[in-house]
C-alpha cells in the first residue's frame, strides 16, 4: 500500500496537479471527445444542445406569432401550423426544459458537493447520446415533413391509429422514450452523487439549497417520468401492434392517457421550476453577500412542493367530467402549492432586504423571476378553481398562464444562473452592459407579449388555432403579442452575442469572481479535470465564507481515478471509490438503443433483433478492462 | 485551486468497497428498482382503471387464464430465493467457490422459468388485440418477462465473469451481492402481478 502515490504533505502543488492531470484528463482529439466521461464535458455539451433546442423552439414560436399577427393570415397552412405548435411544445418541454435543468446540475452538482466526478459517469455519457439521438429523431422527422402534429400532450383518440395514421405520432412517442431514458438516468446519477459523494462534513443539513432542489427534483423525475414512458409505450402499441388501451370501442379509455400523461406532466412543471428555485437561492445569497434567510423553511418548502406536485395532476382534466369530490380535492391541492411557493418568495425578499443587494445581471433575472412568477402563480390559483377553469380551458388565458410560470419560473432563473456560473463553465465573465440590455429586452418583451394573452383568452380566443376571423376584438392584442415577441428575439440575440464575444476573450475570471460561498467556487474556472486537488471538508452551508484557509483531506490515489464515498446523512468518509475510466461503449450502446427504438417505430421485431447488439454493448461496457492491481483481491 | 489549504485528515486508510447501502452499486440497483417499481405500479393502476369500465372481469365470454403454468412459475421463482440467498451471503464472505457454484445453479434453474413464462403467454386465453383487458394483461406479463430476461442475461455475464481473473476483485463480490438483491425485486414484483392475472378474475363476479 505504501508504494501507491497519494496526495498529502509530501505530494501537493504543481507535482500533484501534473499527476492528477495525467490520471483524469481525457484522451486528445476526437477519440477523447467521443469517449469522455467527465461530468463537465458532458454537462457542457448537454447545456449547448439544450440551448440550441431552445433557439429552435423559439424560432417556431416566432413563426406562430408571425402567423397570428393579423387575422385570416395565409402565411402558414393549418396542417403546418399543427406541426409547428406540436414541435414547439414538445421541444420546449421534453428537449429543452427538463434536459437543461439536469444539464446545469450535471456540471455544477459534483463541484458544489466537492467531488471529482458524477456517480455513474459512463451512464452520464450514455444519457447524453441517448438524448441527442432523441432530439435528432424529432427534428429530422420535422425537416422531412413527418413531424408530429397532435399537440405536445398528444391526446388520444386524436393521436390514435384511427385519427392520425402515418408515423408522425410514433416518432413523437419514441422521442419520448429516448428522453425519458436519458432523464431518468441523469436523475439517478444526481441522487447518488448528492447522497454519497458529498464532501466530508457536508451533512444533509449543510447542503446548499441548489443541492436540495436538485435532490428533490431528481426524486420527482424518478417517480414521474415512468408514467409518460409507460403511456407513450401503450400508445405506440395501440398504433403498431393493435392493442386497445385507448380505444373505447374495445373497452379502452381515452382518459387513461390523460391520467398517465398528467401524472407525469404536472410534476414536470415542478421538475423545471424547483431547480430554478435552487438557482434563485444561490444567486440571492451571492449577490446579497449573506446566507439565505430561513434555510430550514426553504428546504421544507422545496420538499413540500415536491410532495404536493404529485397530488394535482387532475386539475388539467377538470373539463373531462370527474366525480365532484375529485374536483374539490384537486382544487384544494392545487391551491395549496401556493403556500410553500409564497414562503420561498418571502424568504428571498427577506434575504435581499437584510443583505446588501448588488443588482448585477443574475440578480436582475431573480427580480424578474419574482415579479413574473407571482403573476403566473396568481393566474394558477385562478384556474385551480373549477368554474373559472371550465371557462378559461383551452383559451389563450392558459397560454399566458403557462408561459408566465415556465418562462418566469424557469427560463429567467436559468438565464440568471448561466450568467452566474458562466465563469465556472468557461473561465470568463459575461459583459454586464450587454447582459443588462439582453435582460431588459427579454423581461419587458416577455411581459408585453404574454400579458395581453390573458385578455385575448378572456375575450374567447381558443389556443391552437392557426388563424382567427377579423372583428372578434382580438386583432390589436394579437398584433401587440407578435410585435413584442420581436423584442424577446432581440434579447435572445443579445444574450447569444454576449456569450460569443466572451468566448473570444482569454479566460481571466479567476476561481471566485463573485465572492460566492459555494464549494464550486473553490475549483479553478473552468475546473481542472479532477475538480479539486485535495478533497474539501466543510463545516457550514457557505464554506467559502468561513474564516481561514479551506480545510481539505488527503490520501486519495493520484495514479488512479479515485473518489471518496461518504455516508448519506452525516457525510462521514467511508470508502475510496474507483471512478470509471473513459470508454466508447456508452456511445456504442446508445447507437444500439437508437437503432432499436427507431426500428420499433416500423416493426415490433426491432425490439427482439435490436436487443442483441444492445446486450453486447452493455456487456462490454461493464466488463472490467484492466487487470486487477494493488487494491484488495481475494485469496 | 491555488488558494491555501489546511490538511485536516487522511482518507488512505478507507476500504475500496463495501456491501449494501454503503456501496454505490447498491444505490444504482435501488434506482433501477424504484423506476421499474413505478412502471409496475402505474401498469397495475391502468389494469384497475380498465377493470373499472367493465361489467365483468374478465369480460364475457373470456375465461380467466389457466392457472397451471403461472402457479408453477410462482412456486419455482419463490424457491429460487434459497440459492439466491446462499449466493448473496457467500459473496459477502468472499466465498468464491460457493458464489461460482451458486451462479451456475441460478443460470440453470432460471431456464425452466423462461419456458414456463412462454406457457403462461399461451394460457392467457385472450390476445392483446381482442380488447383492453387482453392488452393490459399481456402488458403486465410482458413487462415482467423483460425483467426476467434482463436479469437472466445479467446473471449469465456475471457467472462467466466470476470464473475469470476479475472474479477475485472485491468489487465483483459487491456486484454479485447486488445482483441477488435485484433478483429479489424480480420475484417480489411478480407476486402482485400473479394475483392480478390469475386470481382477481376468479374472485370478482
Amino acid at each position: 500500500m505504501s508504494d501507491v502515490a497519494r496526495d498529502g504533505e509530501a505530494l501537493q502543488g504543481a507535482e500533484l496537479e501534473a499527476r492528477l492531470h495525467r490520471t483524469w484528463s481525457r484522451a486528445p482529439g476526437l477519440w477523447g471527445w467521443l469517449t469522455t466521461v467527465d461530468h463537465k464535458d458532458i454537462g457542457r455539451r448537454y447545456i449547448y444542445t439544450a440551448m440550441t433546442l431552445l433557439i429552435l423552439g423559439g424560432a417556431l414560436a416566432a413563426a406562430m406569432r408571425l402567423q397570428l399577427a393579423t387575422p385570416e393570415s395565409g402565411l402558414i397552412s393549418a396542417a403546418r401550423y399543427n406541426q409547428i405548435f406540436t414541435m414547439h411544445g414538445t421541444t420546449m418541454m421534453f428537449l429543452f426544459a427538463v434536459p437543461v435543468m439536469e444539464a446545469v446540475a450535471i456540471y455544477i452538482i459534483p463541484l458544489m458537493v466537492g467531488t471529482r466526478n458524477i456517480a455513474f459517469p459512463r451512464l452520464n455519457a450514455f444519457s447524453y447520446w441517448t438524448y441527442l439521438f432523441g432530439a435528432l429523431l424529432l427534428w429530422v422527422a420535422f425537416a422531412l415533413n413527418v413531424g408530429p402534429d397532435a399537440g405536445w400532450f398528444m391526446y388520444v383518440p386524436l393521436s390514435g391509429p384511427e385519427f392520425t395514421p402515418g408515423k408522425r405520432t410514433d416518432i413523437w412517442a419514441q422521442m419520448i422514450t429516448f428522453t425519458e431514458v436519458a432523464a431518468i438516468a441523469v436523475a439517478v446519477e444526481l441522487i447518488v452523487t448528492i447522497l454519497k459523494f458529498r464532501a466530508p462534513g457536508m451533512t444533509i443539513a449543510r447542503m446548499p439549497l441548489y443541492v436540495w432542489s436538485i435532490l428533490v427534483t431528481s426524486i420527482m423525475v424518478v417517480l414521474s417520468l415512468p408514467a409518460v414512458a409507460l403511456a407513450s409505450g401503450m400508445l405506440l402499441a395501440d398504433r403498431l401492434i393493435g392493442t386497445q388501451f385507448y380505444n373505447p370501442f374495445e373497452h379502452g379509455d381515452a382518459l387513461l392517457w390523460q391520467h398517465l400523461f398528467w401524472f407525469f406532466a404536472h410534476p414536470e412543471v415542478y421538475i423545471i421550476f424547483l431547480p430554478a428555485m435552487g438557482f434563485v437561492s444561490q444567486i440571492v445569497e451571492t449577490f446579497t453577500q449573506r446566507p439565505v434567510f430561513a434555510y430550514a423553511a426553504l428546504v421544507l418548502a422545496t420538499v413540500a412542493i415536491g410532495l404536493l406536485s404529485f397530488g394535482v395532476w387532475v386539475h388539467h382534466m377538470f373539463a373531462t367530467g370527474l366525480p365532484r369530490l375529485g374536483y374539490d380535492f384537486y382544487t384544494a391541492a392545487s391551491m395549496a402549492v401556493a403556500v410553500p411557493s409564497a414562503i420561498q418568495i418571502f424568504c428571498w425578499i427577506a434575504t435581499m432586504w437584510l443583505g446588501r443587494p448588488r443588482f448585477a445581471v443574475p440578480l436582475l433575472y431573480v427580480v424578474a423571476f419574482i415579479v413574473t412568477f407571482v403573476i403566473g402563480g396568481l393566474t394558477g390559483v385562478m384556474v385551480a378553481s373549477v368554474p373559472l377553469d371550465l371557462q378559461l380551458h383551452d383559451s389563450y388565458f392558459v397560454v399566458a398562464h403557462l408561459h408566465y410560470v415556465l418562462i418566469g419560473g424557469g427560463v429567467f432563473p436559468l438565464l440568471g444562473a448561466l450568467t452566474y456560473w458562466f465563469p465556472k463553465l468557461t473561465g470568463r465573465l459575461l459583459s454586464e452592459g450587454l447582459g443588462k440590455a439582453a435582460f431588459w429586452c427579454v423581461f419587458l418583451g416577455f411581459n408585453a407579449a404574454f400579458f395581453p394573452m390573458h385578455i385575448t383568452g378572456m375575450l374567447g380566443m381558443p389556443r391552437r388555432v392557426y388563424t382567427y376571423p377579423t372583428g372578434m376584438g382580438w386583432d390589436a392584442l394579437n398584433m401587440m403579442s407578435s410585435l413584442m415577441t420581436g423584442v424577446i428575439v432581440i434579447g435572445g440575440i443579445l444574450f447569444v452575442t454576449n456569450v460569443v464575444l466572451a468566448l473570444r476573450r482569454p479566460p481571466d475570471a479567476g476561481p471566485n469572481p463573485w465572492n460566492a460561498p459555494g464549494l464550486e467556487w473553490a475549483a479553478d474556472s473552468p475546473p481542472a479535470p479532477y475538480n479539486f486537488e485535495h478533497i474539501p471538508v466543510v463545516s457550514s452551508h457557505t464554506p467559502l465564507w468561513e474564516e481561514g484557509p479551506l480545510n481539505v483531506m488527503t490520501g486519495l490515489r493520484v495514479d488512479d481515478r479515485e473518489q471518496v464515498v461518504t455516508t448519506a446523512i452525516e457525510a462521514q468518509p467511508d470508502i475510496r471509490y474507483p471512478s470509471p475510466e473513459p470508454t466508447l461503449w456508452p456511445l456504442l450502446s446508445a447507437v444500439a438503443l437508437a437503432a432499436l427504438f427507431i426500428g420499433s417505430i416500423f416493426t415490433p421485431w426491432a425490439v427482439v433483433i435490436g436487443a442483441v447488439p444492445l446486450a453486447v454493448g452493455f456487456t462490454v461496457w461493464f466488463w472490467p478492462k484492466n487487470a486487477p492491481d494493488g487494491e484488495p483481491v481475494i485469496e | 485551486m491555488s488558494a491555501p489549504v489546511r490538511f485536516v485528515g487522511d482518507l488512505a486508510h478507507l476500504p475500496t468497497h463495501a456491501f449494501g447501502p454503503r456501496s454505490i452499486t447498491w444505490w444504482g440497483i435501488l434506482g433501477f428498482m424504484v423506476v421499474e417499481g413505478m412502471v409496475f405500479a402505474l401498469a397495475i393502476a391502468a389494469y384497475f382503471f380498465i377493470m373499472d369500465k367493465e361489467q365483468s372481469w374478465p369480460p364475457i365470454p373470456i375465461s380467466p387464464p389457466d392457472l397451471r403454468a403461472g402457479t408453477l412459475f410462482t412456486v419455482l421463482i419463490l424457491l429460487t430465493e434459497l440459492p439466491n440467498r446462499v449466493i448473496k451471503n457467500a459473496a459477502e464472505r468472499y466465498d468464491i467457490s460457493t458464489v461460482r457454484f451458486g451462479l451456475v445453479l441460478m443460470s440453470i434453474i432460471t431456464l425452466p422459468l423462461l419456458v414456463l413464462r412462454g406457457f403462461e403467454f399461451a394460457s392467457l386465453g385472450v390476445y392483446w388485440t381482442d380488447n383492453a383487458y387482453g392488452s393490459v394483461i399481456w402488458m403486465l406479463l410482458f413487462l415482467h418477462a423483460t425483467h426476467l430476461l434482463t436479469d437472466y442475461g445479467d446473471t449469465l455475464v456475471l457467472t462467466v465473469l466470476m470464473f475469470t481473473v476479475h472474479g477475485k476483485e472485491s468489487n465483483r463480490f459487491v456486484d454479485v451481492s447486488e445482483n441477488s438483491l435485484y433478483w429479489r425485486f424480480v420475484w417480489l414484483s411478480w407476486l402482485p402481478i400473479y394475483v392480478l392475472l390469475y386470481w382477481i378474475p376468479r374472485w370478482l363476479p
